[in-house]
């Protein structure tokens, strides 16, 4: 509670807040922390039957049915097979009427970097290659470079992904 | 002392709700010709009841127009007023307004000032009709209108009790007391009327007194202090005026008494709870007025009951596990079974305090049924059974508007004129029944009518006209009725304001479906028909069949399960048009393979021989849905998959297993749908 | 502290009354009509009974009337709730033998006033 408090103030006083990086392949991503719920090693979760594919199935999180996403997928990225290191991060997200919950396979998780607002920049045009409309900026973090994740767009644009529709009709 | 009266406000409203609804019914009642005392009783007391708790509360309004009906109601319980039809109507539409002021004053809102003003008009109206007292004045003459000028400087007082006054409970000096607290108090007793002591019974008043009050108070508050004795005493109350001699009380044996002091004042008044604030705040807490149950007493002490053997069987276990060794597996054994039948119990106990009676929904419709009745000129009578049939709240909640648009179908198109039925040998009343039972888990309602039936060659025309059917197609009855739930199905050759049009029986059973129920009707053609509606007793809690399908499991709700059959080779058929069918007794069965509308990998049958086929009825008859095989029933816990992803075409929810999993629910109309979408399952309605 | 037996059919009445007096230190024991509360006060002597006039099983005049017939409630203050428009209501509960009447609408002051002074 206290330190979540810190952060939030800490995002207005100085415009910057701090991001749980993680990664996807040899790139750096980051999410709010705020919106981080909890992480998770990967377990095996209940298919979704006609689900999009990157929707990995629902799981149990003490009692409520939550999703799991399979991020590399969902951006449009190669799949890869999980292993050791590969770790679920659910955040909580605003939906339209009520915040939902959602599990994120990544990777693996980095670390909590601080961001001021002054250091993000606009996003690049990455080719038809990656989903751009989820990145909301990048930084820069000594030699990496992070792109800062839109978990709210993720979740909307699943809503309206045709996907899955299939068979509804 | 300050008291916080929205506290009571919900409660108020909730009994002025259920008040409402006892008028109701009793009106409607004493249309139909019963008159009965009791019956007026009660919808006097009703009234009486709102009257006072919105007084109290500071609904004005409400008081004002309750107090109009119950004086009306009081003149016809003391048979003042005859009980006529018209009299009831304007009572009845009296109930309407009172219904929607408690709404709006509910929702903080003010009620509709001219509705109101033309209902108590009237209201009023009939009670200004000849044959009856002249009505009371209003209830807003405020005891201060009696105030006056103070025209004396005291008041002297003689109060003479009569013997019996302590056996009302009152006490001379209390009044005394009072007169004291309202200033300088001068109290002469009288003892001349003392018996001889052989005679002396101690429960008699012999005393009596003259007072002088020494207080330019107003003469009203004189009277108000002995307004409960007036009649248990001789009282004489005279102005002092300034300057006056003061009289001395007459009566020869006087004796002075000392002049009584005011008492201690008492702090009581002035302590204050903390029960208020915390109310408030909680109820603050609340951005909107929350959906609240009243449950009976009785329900919540067998809950406790129940937690209390759980803690007692919770601490066995735990001395058990203390210093646990392989000689007390008996009794470890023992405690499991009795923790799991507690828990069970536990869980029905909980599961009770949901349960409501189906009454909360019927009752709405005497009045339906009566006003519609009244609309469309036939006569109709309504028949209700298992009222008290427990259900779940929120399928209460959702039912009742599907089943207005039963009985308004069944009032509409269902019954006959009566000159139609005297025509067909009939009696001039139609009849419309509502029953409610229980029913192997799960609650029936049916609708139910002598009306003329269902018009085979109408639907048929009409389905004809739609292209819902094709020309040369041999429909069964089944299978016509069928088409009475297709989306923008409507047989009404007039739109009448009733029925209404464009939600139709489709969206009646897209209803039904959501609460995990169906929906089916018989009709017998000039002798009526009933639309049979069957749903799970609760929406929290699913009997469920588990089955396997690949590494898969998913649970199929035991409502929608006919049986469960081993497909032997030479009841499979191949019908044109229709793939694969199983013959079943006399009916061919389509298949659904779970695998192929779910996708789901390395099923271990794909030969309907090789897995078992679980027969369920959906919409438009019964199809089976090949399963690897039947794990086992249970009950489960429905949970949401919408509250954090989305609606599952063929999924109604999820479930966690014992060991933690989660497995999804079969929807079975969803699933019928995506067969019938993906093309597995041709012409899925015409065929079953 | 005196203990008082609230009457009255109506929860939301019945509520305010007794919230009222526990409040202010009094016991209160509520009941929901005539019947239910003749039998507490057989089972358990109050100080103080305050009735509603009109409920369903047994009304307040027939409480007032059952309730001065016992021993132990000759003078025990009976007191009913009516409404302004009820003075016949009122001399027929005198006629049972009631002590006196709080007039519905009444505030919880009021309440409290008529309560200390027939407590005393």
């Amino acid at each position: 509670m206290n330190a979540e408090s810190t952060i939030a103030r800490n995002h207005q006083d100085t415009g910057g807040a701090e991001y749980l990086s993680f990664r996807l392949g040899d790139e750096g991503y980051g999410v709010d922390i705020l919106k981080v719920q909890e992480i998770r090693g990967w377990e095996p979760v209940t298919r979704v039957p006609n689900a999009p594919d990157y929707v990995r199935g629902v799981l149990n999180l003490r009692g409520a049915i939550v999703p799991v996403f399979d991020l590399r997928r969902r951006l449009g990225m190669e799949p890869v097979a999980y292993g050791k290191e590969t770790v679920v991060i659910v955040v909580r997200v605003q939906g339209e009427e009520e915040s939902k919950s959602i599990g994120l396979v990544v990777d693996a998780v980095s670390d909590v970097m601080r961001v001021t607002s002054d250091s993000i920049r606009a996003t690049p045009e990455f080719g038809a290659r990656l989903d751009t409309g989820l990145i909301t900026g990048m930084v820069t973090a000594g030699e990496r470079m992070v792109m800062l994740l839109d978990v709210e767009g993720l979740h909307q644009a699943q809503a309206a992904d045709p996907a899955t529709e299939v068979g509804a009709a | 002392m300050s008291i916080d009266m929205e506290q009571f406000h919900q409660v108020f409203f909730e009994e002025s709700f259920e008040g409402l609804e006892v008028m109701e019914a009793g009106l409607l009642r004493m249309d139909g010709g019963a008159v009965d005392d009791e019956e007026i009783n009660a919808i006097f007391r009703a009234a009486h009841s709102i009257k006072g708790g919105s007084g109290t509360f500071g609904f004005t309004e409400v008081a004002d127009f309750t107090h109009v009906m119950e004086t009306l109601l009081d003149e016809m319980r003391d048979g003042r007023r005859p009980v006529t039809p018209n009299t009831v109507q304007v009572l009845l539409r009296s109930v309407d307004v009172l219904r929607e002021m408690l709404t709006a004053t509910r929702e903080g809102a003010s009620p509709d000032p001219e509705q109101v003003r033309i209902q108590q008009a009237e209201l009023e109206s009939v009670l200004a009709s000849p044959g009856t007292a002249p009505p009371e004045a209003s209830v807003d003459a405020a005891p201060e209108s009696r105030e006056q000028a103070p025209e004396a400087a005291g008041w002297h007082i003689v109060f003479r009790p009569h013997p019996h006054m302590m056996r009302t409970g009152n006490d001379p000096l209390r009044i005394i007391r009072e007169l004291a607290e309202l200033g300088d108090l001068q109290v002469t007793g009288d003892v001349s009327l003392l018996p001889p002591f052989s005679e002396f019974d101690p429960e008699e008043c012999y005393l009596s007194w003259d007072l002088h009050l020494d207080a330019p108070v107003d003469r009203a508050r004189i009277d108000e202090i002995f307004d409960w004795v007036e009649d248990d005493c001789d009282l004489a109350i005279m102005p002092v005026m300034i300057d006056a001699p003061r009289e001395e009380a007459p009566g020869p044996d006087q004796s002075r008494l000392s002049a009584v002091s005011p008492p201690a004042e008492r702090r009581v008044g002035e302590r204050r709870s903390p029960e208020p604030r915390r109310r408030q705040e909680r109820r603050s807490g609340q951005a909107s007025p929350s959906s609240s149950i009243r449950v009976d007493i009785g329900k919540i002490d067998a809950l406790i009951n129940m937690v209390g053997e759980l803690v007692i069987t919770q601490s066995m276990l735990s001395l058990l596990g203390d210093d646990f060794h392989m000689g007390q597996l008996g009794r470890l054994r023992d405690g499991l079974a009795q923790l799991d039948r507690h828990t069970r119990e536990l869980q029905e106990s909980v599961m009770q305090i949901r349960m409501l009676p189906i009454s909360f929904t019927f009752s709405r419709f005497p009045r339906l049924v009566h006003d519609l009745g009244a609309k469309l000129g036939k006569k109709i009578e309504l028949k209700m059974t298992g009222e008290n049939t427990e259900v779940d709240k929120t399928v209460i909640e959702k039912i009742g508007d599907p089943l207005v648009h039963l009985v308004r179908n069944s009032l509409d198109h269902g019954l006959e004129m009566p000159e139609e039925r005297i025509a067909a040998g009939k009696p001039e009343t139609g009849t419309v029944e509502l029953n409610a039972y229980h029913k192997g888990g799960n609650i029936v309602i049916e609708i139910r009518d002598d009306g003329r039936g269902l018009d085979r060659d109408r639907i048929l025309a009409k389905a004809l006209e739609r292209g819902l059917v094709q020309e040369d197609h041999n429909l069964t009855d089944r299978q016509i009725h069928e088409l009475i739930f297709q989306p923008g199905f409507s047989t009404a050759e007039q739109v009448s304001d009733v029925s209404g049009r464009g939600v139709g029986m489709d969206v009646v059973r897209r209803n039904i479906n959501e609460l995990g129920g169906s929906i089916e009707i018989e009709s017998e053609p000039g002798q009526g028909s009933a639309i049979i509606i069957r749903l799970p007793l609760t929406l929290a809690i699913l009997d469920g069949q588990t089955v396997a399908v690949g590494d898969e499991t998913y649970i199929v709700p035991l409502i929608s399960i006919v049986e469960s059959i081993q497909v032997r080779r030479e009841m499979i058929h191949l019908v044109a048009g229709r793939g694969e069918t199983i013959r079943l007794r006399d009916d061919y069965l389509p298949v659904i393979r779970l695998h192929e509308v779910f996708g789901i990998e390395n099923p271990r049958a794909t030969d309907l021989v090789d897995g078992l086929l679980v027969v369920v009825e959906g919409e438009g008859g019964q199809f089976g849905i090949l399963v690897d095989d039947l794990i086992g029933q249970q009950q489960v816990v429905i949970k949401s998959l919408e509250a954090n992803y989305q609606r599952v075409e063929g999924i109604s929810g999820a479930t966690i297993l014992g060991d933690g999993s989660v497995a999804l629910i079969l929807d079975i109309p969803g699933v019928l749908r995506l067969a019938a979408g993906a093309g597995d399952v041709d012409q899925l309605q015409q065929s079953a | 502290m005196a203990s008082i037996l609230a009457v009255d059919d109506s929860a939301s009445m019945r509520q305010m009354v007794a919230f009222t007096l526990k409040g202010a230190g009094y016991d209160v024991i509520e009941a929901a009509d005539g019947v239910e509360a003749l039998n507490i006060a057989k089972s358990k002597g109050v100080n103080l009974v305050i009735t509603d006039v009109n409920m369903p099983n047994m009304d307040g005049i027939s409480l007032i009337k059952q309730l001065r017939a016992l021993p132990s409630y000759r003078f025990t203050p009976l007191l009913m709730l009516t409404t302004e428009s009820g003075q016949d209501k009122k001399q027929q509960g005198k006629a049972a033998g009631a002590t006196g009447w709080i007039v519905k609408p009444f505030n919880p002051d009021q309440l409290l006033n008529t309560v200390k002074k027939v407590l005393g």
